[in-house]
């Protein structure tokens, strides 16, 4: 390796030369941070500051710098230097805009000014240059793998083998088309959006089968996925019972969902004669083929009721609990079934909130100036039979009655197919693996309805948000799913119509399309795609606790025979939450490790009691809490200058050992601040936050042996907007610091 | 029940909405509310109804003919076309509700000594009589609607004022004696008669 040179490069423009002493952070750098080259620039990040940078690092041989200037998350591409490690100590936005202005500040102001650079210069001390996943080259493959043959997968397949890259198609049955193929014809997609049109499947399953760059397989289901982004083996099973390989870079599961099943709802006539699901009423209509539609027993129908919302937004927890978005619609298609073929028929849709997503509003009014009978009641029993009777509440005119009709449409909503429910798996797998037979058993039928077989350490499928569907970073990475280079599609994912699942397929493949590249590349997938560094452990002092392997969000990291943590790279997405689990710290990344958090830590120059000068250790995750603090200060808001913000990957990230350093050297307290955790989290490592604050939980037991006051470490949720709420809990900490006293802690660091 | 109720129950039998749409001023609208409540929201006089508009579109598509018909809701309108203004679907409530009253009105079920339908009633006799309103007659037939004693008491109440605009000539005291009409009287009266034909033909009154 060649020689190591570390260099300072201290900014004094944008005000950071009037209002601070410039030569004494060059002092600090020099003294301090032991920075072989410093200087200073008045404007550095213009072309010639940044040459003046160029020129060190191909002339005079710097390896490793330390930018002091404004926030790492500004001028990013003027302080980009991809050949050397490189840190940023935050002048601008973390101390010139946010210290209060005047004389009188001047003394705490240049305090913090000069720890930055003492933080800075620690950092880049312990970073390597990040130079990619040497497994790369095992992560070559960009073929597309999509599971599941309708509308949604075909248009993943389509979508993916149009932008150049080969796709194989599984197909459960024996031919392509899904749900959509059982419909007569589906919601209008387009302008005026007043008629049901074509469904367009047999159109699309020609084009999927004639695509050179697709492959179909029919009556296969996935027997297993092993592997990563880049180098994903699947066996494909055939209902013959013949299994194929296929090697992948990355797959889309577009499982699809199933009807919620109408025999759970016998009070609403589930099971009786002449009373239908939405699939039912499909079918009866395809039968007829425009004609006049016929019940089963042969009578044409001259009056039918839609029932809405039929075991669904169901507050008892008997039945499903959510909307799922598309039956309104596709009840006000199916009521112009009937009217199209004669508009004499009794329509009549009963709805207790009609939801029409899209330009379903459009479809709504046609539906009305066709004569269909919206009425706003909530149906309490269903008689089915010859003649059929529907009782139910008025919501309007608030009264029990009720409507006679020959056919009721039930209206039940999405299931997701969405495999095997992870919570429900890992408990019974600890069972099994504990030699419990029946948990065995249990295991295998479980299995059974898996959709990827994946041999992951966590479990066979993609974990599952509630109510089943598969998790998804609802807000920024929809597509998303909780393993890396697998992306879900349609109504795996969540309720959607068949508009949305095409778009919602194309999303996905696109996003795929990017994980095999990154993968290719060696980077990190989203949302840190640029990454090149990735996760290595020292072996040597594991003590093969599995913690890492357990709270990996992603399921990133298998265990080999002797239970040694195995990290499948392509997997990782670089949060960190291995870094944070592991109790002995074995775990690191190149440009972001216990010690570059901890020697930064530890550069802090922490105040004796008597100056009353107290120093708060701030941890913000760079995705949200961070940019509120920088946006703090872009709008001058003024906080404490006591405080000293570390930006960390994801609070997930954080080792209990950083909390421990900080209050064993003095500091007063630590602040916590990352991502909204819980059912509608924004964590964008979806459980870093959540791990984060569980472990928190725990680290009372340790304070108390310090002989710490609790109130020394505190957690706070942030969003990206909170940048007036940082500044207020940072001053509000500090006044409660303040009322508490000085750390017990000082001076024996 | 009259004859022209008979008539049209036996027309439309249960579909009430069907009739309403074919023989109701605007009443083909009837089928696009989407029963938001703004109306009734909007109503100044909400509270004084015994059903909202809402409500009455809402019973029209539940087929209750008799209770929409016989109700006096409508003819609490006073048109201040707040509805009118804030229908997200754009009905014409307003005039839905009087086309309803009107309705009631001819098949002769509308609610009887409903004030708003008998000084209509007053009204259209009065303007119709010689194509021009005879203020003072609209003015006395209001104040003997209710017999002598209290007509007497009205007009005693209000003499003041009548006073003032006789002398402003606002009122003239001899239209006591019947007033003055439009030029071509005859031609007048055959115009209605001819507007009635024509509304009996489209609205499935006639024979």
């Amino acid at each position: 390796m060649a020689d190591i040179k570390y260099a300072a490069y201290i900014c004094s423009g944008c005000g950071i030369g009037d209002k601070m002493n410039v030569a004494g952070l060059e002092k600090v750098a020099k003294t301090e941070g032991k920075m072989a080259v410093i200087k200073n620039h008045p404007f550095l990040c213009n072309a010639e500051g940044v040459q003046m940078i160029r020129d060190d690092i191909a002339n005079d041989g710097v390896t490793h710098l330390c930018i002091a200037a404004c926030s790492r998350r500004s001028k990013a591409e003027a302080f980009s230097f991809p050949t050397v490690a490189v840190s940023r100590a935050n002048l601008r936005e973390g101390v010139l805009w946010v210290v209060a202005e005047g004389a009188d500040h001047d003394e705490v102001r240049q305090e913090m000014a000069e720890d930055y650079v003492r933080m800075g210069c620690a950092e880049v001390k312990k970073m390597k240059l990040p130079e990619g996943n040497p497994n790369k080259g095992d992560a070559q493959n960009k073929r597309i793998m999509v599971v599941g043959g309708g509308m949604s997968g075909m248009t993943a397949a389509l979508a993916a083998a149009e932008a150049g890259y080969e796709a194989v198609l599984v197909e459960k049955t024996g031919a392509l088309g899904g749900f959509a193929s059982k419909l007569w014809k589906r919601v209008p997609f387009s302008s005026p959006y007043a008629e049901p049109q074509a469904t367009g499947v047999e159109e699309m399953v020609a084009k999927v089968t004639g695509n050179a760059k697709i492959k179909v397989h029919l009556n296969t289901t996935v027997a297993e996925t092993g592997g990563a982004p880049g180098r994903f083996t699947v066996k494909l099973a055939q209902e013959s019972g013949a299994v194929s390989d296929e090697t992948v870079g990355a797959i889309v599961q577009a499982s699809g969902f199933t009807p919620y099943d109408m025999a759970k709802l016998p009070e609403l006539g589930g099971g009786q004669a002449n009373v239908v699901d939405q699939a039912g009423l499909e079918a009866l209509a395809k039968t007829a083929n425009g004609g006049a539609i016929k019940r089963a027993d042969g009578k044409e129908v001259k009056s039918v009721v839609f029932v809405q919302c039929a075991g669904q937004r169901d507050e008892t927890g008997t039945h499903l609990s959510y909307c799922s978005g598309h039956c309104c619609a596709t009840s006000i298609k199916q009521a112009m079934y009937f009217k199209d073929a004669n508009p004499d028929v009794d329509t009549v849709v009963m709805y207790t909130d009609l939801r029409v997503p899209g330009m379903g509003e459009d479809f709504y009014r046609s539906a009305q100036q066709k004569g269909v009978i919206f009425t706003k009641g909530k149906a309490s029993k269903v008689s089915g039979g010859d003649s059929c009777k529907v009782d139910f509440t008025d919501l309007i005119l608030d009264e029990q009655t009720s409507i006679d009709a020959d056919l009721v449409v039930l209206a039940t909503g999405q299931v997701a197919n969405a495999g095997v429910n992870l919570d429900a798996w890992t408990e019974v797998n600890t069972a099994a693996e504990g030699g419990n037979e029946e948990a065995k058993v249990q295991r295998t039928e479980m299995k059974t309805i898996s959709v990827l077989n994946l041999n992951y350490r966590q479990g066979p499928d993609v974990p599952q948000f509630k109510h089943g569907f598969a998790d998804s970073h609802f807000i920024c990475f929809p597509y998303e799913t909780r393993r890396t280079g697998i992306y879900a599609a349609g109504p795996t994912r969540r309720p959607m119509d068949m508009l949305q699942a095409t778009e919602d397929a194309t999303g996905a493949a696109l996003k795929a399309i990017q994980a095999v590249e990154n993968a290719s590349q060696g980077r990190a997938a989203h949302p840190r795609a640029w990454d090149l560094s990735f996760p290595s452990a020292r072996l040597e002092g594991c003590t093969q606790c599995k913690r890492c392997t357990v709270e990996c969000p992603f399921g990133a990291i298998d265990e080999d025979e002797k239970r040694f943590p195995v990290f499948n790279e392509q997997r990782c997405r670089r949060c960190g939450t291995c870094m944070g689990a592991c109790p002995v710290r074995v775990i690191s990344f190149e440009n972001y490790s216990c010690d570059t958090v901890g020697m930064q830590i530890k550069a802090v120059n922490v105040p004796d009691e008597d100056e009353e000068k107290p120093r708060i250790l701030v941890l913000a995750c760079e995705n949200d809490a961070y940019p509120a603090l920088d946006m703090a200060g872009v709008q001058r808001l003024t906080y404490s200058a006591y405080v000293r913000a570390i930006p960390v990957r994801c609070l997930g990230s954080v080792n209990t050992i950083w909390i421990t350093d900080a209050l064993n050297g003095g500091y007063d307290g630590v602040m916590m601040m990352g991502c909204k955790k819980g059912d509608d989290y924004q964590c964008h490592f979806v459980k870093g936050s959540e791990m984060a604050s569980y472990r928190m939980s725990k680290i009372g037991d340790t304070l108390k042996q310090m002989g710490i006051e609790s109130e020394r470490v505190v957690t706070h949720e942030v969003a990206i907007t909170d940048n007036a709420r940082v500044a207020k809990l940072i001053d509000d900490y500090v006044a409660e610091l303040d009322k508490l006293g000085p750390s017990p802690m000082k001076g024996f660091g | 029940m009259s004859n022209a109720n008979q008539q049209a129950v036996a027309r439309y039998k249960n579909n009430f909405l069907k009739e309403v749409e074919e023989r109701v001023e605007e009443g083909h609208w009837v089928k696009m509310c989407m029963q938001c409540g703004v109306c009734a929201g909007s109503c100044p006089l909400g509270p004084a109804w015994e059903h909202t508009p809402q409500k009455i579109f809402m019973m029209i598509r539940a087929g209750k003919r008799d209770e929409v018909l016989q109700s006096d809701s409508m003819w609490m309108c006073t048109s201040c076309y707040n509805c009118i203004a804030r229908c997200p679907r754009k009905l014409p409530i307003t005039h839905i509700m009087h086309g309803l009253a009107n309705y009631a009105h001819r098949l002769g079920i509308a609610p009887k000594g409903q004030p708003t339908r008998e000084f209509a009633v007053m009204f259209w006799k009065n303007l119709t009589k010689r194509g021009r309103t005879n203020e003072l007659m609209l003015t006395l037939s209001l104040y003997f609607a209710n017999g002598i004693g209290p007509g007497i008491q009205t007009a005693m109440n209000m003499q003041k004022i009548g006073l003032g605009m006789v002398l402003a000539g606002r009122l003239n005291p001899m239209e006591i004696f019947g007033g003055h009409s439009v030029k071509d009287l005859k031609g007048f009266h055959a115009v209605l008669a001819k507007a009635k034909e024509i509304e009996d033909r489209k609205k499935g009154f006639a024979a």
